[in-house]
């Protein structure tokens, strides 16, 4: 009787295919950033109009709601006819749609809790409604809406994987693999824990640039 | 309205309303497989959550929980938890369980640990028990945040699901993977229309509850929106 011993890392198929896992992690990174500076560069002129516009908060925020609850697998599927079957855009639409309910609720929550004294301090010497926003309101959103990123880009590094239905999961791609291997699960141990770690490493490097980019909060401590 | 019109045509095709491939008894899986999961996770997250929020302990386990939580990837867990226990409903319910447990567990934690400590206080020096105090005071005002993570779990439950088809279950996804199969594309389509709508409509009837749940003026953000779909 044949028995066959079942095979979570086998170095050999690692170092046989570096190619093809730095390929997977190269699409991983690029899905994943592009998903993410795309929401912001659309969550921030969303939140800053539903802070300055109130009335539009709740349908903007009940829309995005909406969107988010709509299968990542579901969606990419039903985008086939008109992106193709087998593109990245297929892909990325729904990941950059994924990112705004998470960026634009920070983006109005950091705006909101400017405290009304700020405001009228910045008003009193002089500034503008559009150079307050820029120079007082954004800078003192800043935690909050890095606070927003770090979740939205830690949950788009996990989301990108079920892109592998469209052929572009990044990392997805060997988890596929995996799951149709029956004796050695090399690439779904690599790909699981390359996206995990990336994730992980994401998170750190944009900790670390919320610091840098907010000195004055460390210094109040 | 080439595609579309296919698209209309296949539900209302009587055959795809009948038997073991039909809707009815495709959605009646995927409902049934949501509902024994979100049971599961409620009946594990929350005690946790609930008695880690009333002692106010375990604040850093929570947030690990979360942040470990949005980064595992929900098709990894399937394929996982599928290598690991075999095929059958095991290894589906156990992925959907562990995807679900963080939002639960996190916002029971917060939303019963961020009570005013003087509106505790208070009970307590009117000399209600510690049990009194949670479920006097402590449940009902961290009941909406509560409700927030079980909605979120929830349409988290019922969008991963979809993928419990790649590895051999039942439900909607079987008409995704099954249609893929064949590159039919109508009846994946389908399929993915149906599910969409399953997960929007929980999402909107379990909000409908969280407002209901919630008083006047005391909306609450979702403490920690964890996105794996």
């Amino acid at each position: 009787m044949l028995v066959l011993a079942q095979e979570w890392v086998r170095w050999s198929w690692v170092a046989d295919h570096t190619d093809e896992i730095r390929a997977a992690l190269v699409e991983h990174v690029e899905l994943s950033l592009v998903a993410v500076l795309a929401g912001l560069a659309l969550s921030l002129p969303l939140g800053i109009a539903a802070v300055r516009w109130r009335r539009l908060r709740t349908p903007v925020l009940l829309a995005e709601g909406v969107f988010y609850a709509i299968p990542s697998l579901a969606l990419i599927v039903m985008l086939g006819p008109w992106t193709g079957y087998l593109t990245r855009t297929t892909v990325v639409i729904p990941l950059i749609g994924y990112t705004l309910l998470i960026l634009t609720r920070n983006v109005v929550t950091g705006l909101e809790a400017v405290p009304a004294e700020v405001l009228e301090s910045a008003t009193g010497m002089g500034y503008g409604r559009a150079r307050r926003l820029f120079r007082v309101e954004l800078p003192l959103a800043v935690p909050t809406i890095v606070a927003g990123i770090r979740i939205a880009t830690v949950s788009t590094i996990a989301l990108v994987t079920v892109g592998f239905v469209a052929g572009h999961g990044g990392l997805g791609q060997l988890i596929d693999q995996g799951l149709r291997a029956f004796v050695d699960y090399t690439p779904l141990t690599v790909g699981v824990v390359l996206s995990v770690a990336l994730a992980l490493v994401a998170d750190a490097l944009l900790l670390l640039a919320q610091r840098l980019l907010t000195p004055w909060i460390r210094a109040a401590r | 309205m080439g595609f579309l019109g296919d698209v209309v045509s296949w539900f209302t095709t009587s055959a795809h309303w009948h038997g073991l491939n039909g809707l009815p008894h495709r959605v009646g899986e995927h409902v049934v497989l949501s509902l024994v999961a979100i049971g599961i996770t409620l009946a594990i997250a929350l005690p946790i959550g609930i008695a880690l929020g009333h002692r106010r302990r375990g604040g850093t386990l929570a947030a690990a929980v979360a942040n470990t939580g949005r980064a595992v990837p929900s098709f990894a867990l399937m394929v996982l938890a599928l290598k690991i226990f075999g095929f059958g409903t095991t290894p589906i319910y156990i992925a959907l369980v562990i995807l679900a447990i963080p939002p639960m567990l996190v916002n029971a934690y917060v939303g019963i640990s961020e009570v005013d400590t003087e509106l505790r206080d208070a009970a307590r020096g009117m000399g209600m028990t510690g049990w009194q105090v949670l479920r006097r005071v402590e449940l009902p005002l961290g009941l909406p945040l509560v409700m927030a993570g079980i909605r979120t779990g929830a349409v988290q439950i019922v969008a991963t699901a979809t993928l419990a088809a790649f590895i051999g279950g039942g439900g909607l996804g079987r008409y995704i993977v099954d249609g893929r199969s064949v590159q039919d594309n109508v009846t994946v389509f389908a399929g993915a229309l149906v599910v969409a709508l399953l997960s929007v409509f929980t999402e909107v009837g379990l909000g409908a509850v969280q407002k209901a749940v919630t008083p006047r003026g005391r909306e609450v953000a979702l403490a920690d929106a964890v996105a794996a779909h």
